[in-house]
């Protein structure tokens, strides 16, 4: 696989690692089973991305969860040497929610597909991201089912012909980006498995975010679904199919950067800045941290809109209360209010009477 | 003067009316004070599923009866001694369950023609003869209420909503009660609206004084206590004493509690008590389904906190792969059923017990879990209490099979002291466990063959687990022939083997002989009560009541040869009966009825004379 680098500005990288924790390597995060994805998966690359971002983090390996569903993606657990627990099919939600509700000083990450978190998982995926447990969120979109051998999934494009639909699939697509923002996510994004810096720094970005941190990861499964996302991952076609967020900053991008995003009307238009109709100042620019969901729902639209770019990058990054702060705060306030739980006053509650 | 005073042994009092009525408000009332001045009490809430259905109407009916005695009793009763009809509906719903020369107390203000149309009446009952073999106390319940509170500020409206107070004033003059107990429960629930309490106990008070003054009630009547084992007691419900059970086997096991739940009738009563404590540090998330309900539960267990879910037939359905995952991947996980009537939605405010085959089987693969049922609403407590144990000590899901019956009834419970609970150890795997192979999650404790609890957090023991079968030993996924056949028997070992810390089966009457009635869950009372009644007829008759249902207790077969016959009453098909036949290869005969409700102990007296008639013994 070609190396792509993207023309981004390179992001400053802070060490979280305290002083004194020994310092860990990507070795130390792969387990001792062999990697059982088909040869030439973007699943290889993310694996690798996240056992190289993983020391940075500065967690020990004990406090890492990853908890996965089913699929070819959700075999990833088990080629990390952390702790982790292989599910079942669109109930890792579920299943990492009680991980860090329990013990809420792990890092817990989800690991999860199209078909795995939209379909049969749609319900605990919508319901994981408005609670908002600190937790992370890796979507692998490769739009197709490649475990059980290549059918459609929900993020197939319509009309899709696969095993089980000869004739094409019927329904329109899932946009997983603009249904987390619509359940409300505190933290949204895009990345690609063939960006490896890219998905390294958006996986970081992911882990600093205190909040549910939702990542949707264009990834090529070259068996089923080969090149669904080449456009926007290759380099002959990369620089004019996509355009990377960067807060503060104007929606440029194209091979010569010298197009861009303009609002017309609520319409997001592609305009060039280099024929004097309009400049950089004419365009969008990036406002990852608002509270208002305006501007990322736009941008989530864009993908959805023929001829537009695919933003790349975080959509939305705002700071809500998690769910299991909010439970230990109603614990220690019960504590406060009613005194520490008295085993033998609760059994004895009430009105009682004594036998002698 | 003073009016008579008749001692009696035992009544059966059944309060009915629209479900807007407020019967079982005054029905647990009722029951808290006859439980508080001595006696043996038991009670069945029969309410519909409608919040609100029409008023008047059939559908509407709910329903509390209340059996209390100066001896012990099992169950609510099956003829009632008193039924208090607050309209015409309620009348024609439940008149045949009271006794012959039965005292009927109804409201007569609402038996207008309307009402009684839309209860079907014809004619109305009153005039017509139709209660002619009864003791009727027509009382004008309403325009009584208004009078008694006619100095309120309240609105008619407010005011007839206290109609049940004064319902319960009469009934707790007419069996000798003090009223101080529902006045203290008053001024509790009313507490941030005053004219409410003004209001309820005048209404209360109103209808005590009305019997004292009218000569409609020439005697009233006495229980006298019950002798019950030295102890403290309290009246409890079963889902409420599952509740206790549960906050206990979490106090002294130290582990935090994590209750996921689904809102079901009628497990949501475990869910409410729940999250009333989180003082206790307990967790309550209600969660978007079933499956997720389950979810947080097996996450809280792999974190290393005591995993419970709770719901009902339909709910278990859902839940069944999530508690497959928790039974492969062996960790503990507590699972309450509290069973109603099915099939599907089925009838949500009615008892059954049905889900039992399901509990055995409702699983792809083998897929063995124990199942352990309660008898009686204080039993709750004990058998959620075991069920954490067992969980927690072999590492795996454990069903509490309950049911509405047993969840909804209320009786009095010796309070147990801490120090008779059963140790419960987390004892979580430590750093000794990690060595040279790194660490090994299927490495197994010899006597249980349990696995270690090693809970993320815990250096040198990362380890990833899943439904995928694994690898003896050292948990890697295995597709291996002889691996999965050994992995399938050493799951259904463990589970076996709970079979050998399961005490000795009491056998209740005879210890061999005729007719052995073996039966589990919500239809021990009514099993006892007509095993009680054929012993002192001097028959040859024992009852075995099953806790463990998986797996049965050891000694079960040697006590099963013991008997010419073995009846096993079930509100099912006959699902006990199935498992008893292909385990122990005897013949056994069934008693069975599935229409929502409980067991009458005639009806198994009925079946116990037939059999013995067979025997030759009449």
């Amino acid at each position: 696989m070609k190396k792509e680098r993207s023309s981004r500005p390179k992001r400053k990288r802070t060490s979280h690692i305290p002083a004194g924790v020994p310092t860990l390597s990507k070795k130390d995060f792969e387990s001792d089973q062999d990697t059982r994805w088909c040869p030439g998966c973007g699943d290889y690359s993310i694996l690798a991305q996240t056992q190289r971002i993983m020391p940075e983090l500065g967690v020990p390996r004990e406090d890492i969860v990853f908890i996965s569903g089913i699929g070819c993606s959700s075999r990833f657990p088990y080629y990390m040497n952390t702790y982790g627990f292989h599910t079942i099919h669109g109930r890792a939600p579920t299943i990492a929610s009680g991980v860090k509700m329990a013990n809420p000083d792990l890092s817990v990450w989800v690991i999860t597909g199209d078909g795995d978190a939209l379909s049969i998982g749609g319900n605990h995926f919508i319901h994981l991201m408005r609670r908002n447990f600190d937790l992370n969120v890796l979507l692998f979109n490769n739009r197709i089912y490649g475990l059980t051998k290549g059918q459609y999934s929900p993020t197939s494009e319509q009309g899709k012909q696969t095993y089980s639909t000869p004739l094409g699939s019927l329904e329109a697509p899932f946009n997983p980006i603009s249904l987390a923002l619509a359940s409300g996510a505190t933290f949204v994004a895009r990345s690609l498995d063939r960006d490896p810096d890219h998905l390294r720094m958006i996986i970081k970005s992911a882990f600093e975010h205190k909040g549910t941190s939702f990542i949707e990861i264009y990834q090529n499964c070259n068996i089923f679904n080969d090149g669904t996302f080449f456009q926007y991952t290759e380099k002959d076609t990369k620089a004019d199919n996509t355009v990377f967020l960067e807060h503060g900053e104007p929606l440029v991008f194209g091979t010569e950067r010298n197009k861009g995003i303009r609002l017309n009307g609520f319409q997001p238009e592609v305009v060039e800045t280099s024929n004097g109709d309009y400049t950089t100042d004419d365009l969008i620019v990036h406002d990852q941290y608002t509270e208002d969901t305006t501007l990322a729902n736009f941008l989530a639209g864009m993908s959805d809109t023929p001829d537009m770019p695919h933003p790349i990058g975080i959509f939305r990054s705002v700071r809500h209360p998690c769910y299991e702060d909010a439970m230990t705060n109603q614990i220690r306030s019960a504590k406060d209010r009613m005194g520490e739980g008295d085993i033998e006053a609760l059994l004895n509650a009430g009105e009682t009477w004594t036998v002698s | 003067m003073r009016k008579p005073v008749e001692q009696i042994e035992e009544a059966t009092i059944l309060f009915a009316g629209d479900s807007g009525d407020g019967s079982q408000t005054i029905g647990t009332q009722m029951t808290e004070t006859t439980a508080l001045i001595g006696n043996d009490v038991a009670t069945l809430p029969d309410y519909p599923a409608e919040i609100r259905a029409p008023a008047g109407s059939l559908a509407g009916v709910s329903g509390f009866q209340l059996h209390f005695s100066s001896e012990q009793i099992h169950t609510p009763g099956d003829l009632c001694d008193v039924l208090v009809a607050m309209n015409p509906a309620a009348l024609k719903v439940h008149l045949h369950k009271l006794k012959p020369n039965g005292i009927l107390i109804v409201n007569i203000d609402n038996f207008a023609r309307r009402s009684l149309r839309l209860a079907g009446y014809e004619d109305n009952p009153l005039e017509d003869g139709t209660l002619a073999k009864y003791q009727v106390f027509p009382v004008e319940l309403t325009r009584l209420t208004r009078k008694a509170l006619e100095t309120t500020d309240l609105s008619t409206r407010e005011i007839d909503r206290c109609k049940n107070f004064f319902a319960l004033g009469m009934i707790l003059w007419l069996y000798n009660r003090p009223m101080e107990y529902t006045m203290k429960w008053v001024k509790t629930k009313f507490a941030r609206r005053p004219q409410y309490i003004e209001a309820n106990i005048l209404a209360l008070r109103a209808g005590n004084v009305y019997c004292e003054a009218t000569e409609q009630f020439a005697v009233s009547y006495d229980v006298k206590p019950a002798s019950f084992e030295p102890g403290t007691y309290r009246n409890i419900e079963g889902n409420m004493a599952t509740v206790l059970g549960l906050i206990a086997a979490s106090h002294q096991s130290g582990l935090p509690l994590v209750y996921g739940s689904y809102p079901i009738t009628p497990a949501s009563d475990i869910l409410h008590g729940l999250a009333q404590y989180r003082n206790f540090g307990v967790v309550t998330m209600q969660m978007e389904d079933e499956i997720a309900a389950v979810g947080v539960a097996i996450g809280a267990a792999f974190s290393g906190s005591l995993g419970v879910t709770g719901s009902s037939g339909p709910g278990l359905a859902l839940k069944s792969e999530a508690i497959n995952l928790a039974m492969i991947a062996e960790l503990p996980l507590v699972v309450c059923n509290i069973q109603r009537a099915g099939p599907s939605t089925g009838m949500p405010t009615k008892t059954e017990q049905s889900d039992l085959l399901q509990m055995f089987y409702g699983r792809n693969g083998e897929s063995p879990i124990p199942i352990i049922a309660p008898s009686r609403p204080f039993d709750c407590f004990e058998t959620i209490y075991e069920a954490c144990r067992i969980a927690v000590k072999y590492r795996t899901p454990v069903i509490f099979l309950s049911d509405l019956y047993i969840g909804m009834g209320a009786e009095p419970w010796r309070i147990p002291k801490l120090s008779e609970l059963p140790e419960i150890k987390a004892d979580f795997a430590g750093r000794e466990y990690a060595h040279g192979n790194g660490f090994e999650p299927y490495q197994r404790d010899p006597e249980t063959l349990a696995r270690p609890w090693a809970k993320p957090g815990t250096p040198g023991l990362e380890h990833r687990i899943g439904g995928l079968e694994k690898s003896d030993i050292t948990g890697h996924v295995s597709y291996d022939a002889e691996n999965h056949q050994r992995m399938v028997e050493i799951r259904a070992e463990k589970v076996a083997r709970i079979a050998n810390e399961i005490p000795p089966t009491e056998v209740f009457g005879a210890q061999e002989g005729d007719l052995l009635l073996l039966g589990w869950g919500g239809t021990y009372g009514a099993i006892r009560t007509a095993v009680e009644h054929s012993v002192e007829d001097g028959l040859s008759i024992a009852h075995v009541h099953l806790r463990h249902l998986n797996p049965f207790p050891n000694d079960l077969a040697d006590i099963l040869n013991r008997f010419k016959k073995v009846l096993i009453p079930e509100l099912n098909s006959g699902q006990l009966l199935q498992l008893i036949r292909s385990t122990y290869f005897i013949d056994v005969i069934g008693l069975n009825k599935v229409e929502g409700q409980p067991f009458h102990v005639f009806e198994l007296q009925a079946k116990i004379d037939a059999i013995f008639k067979e025997l030759g013994h009449f």
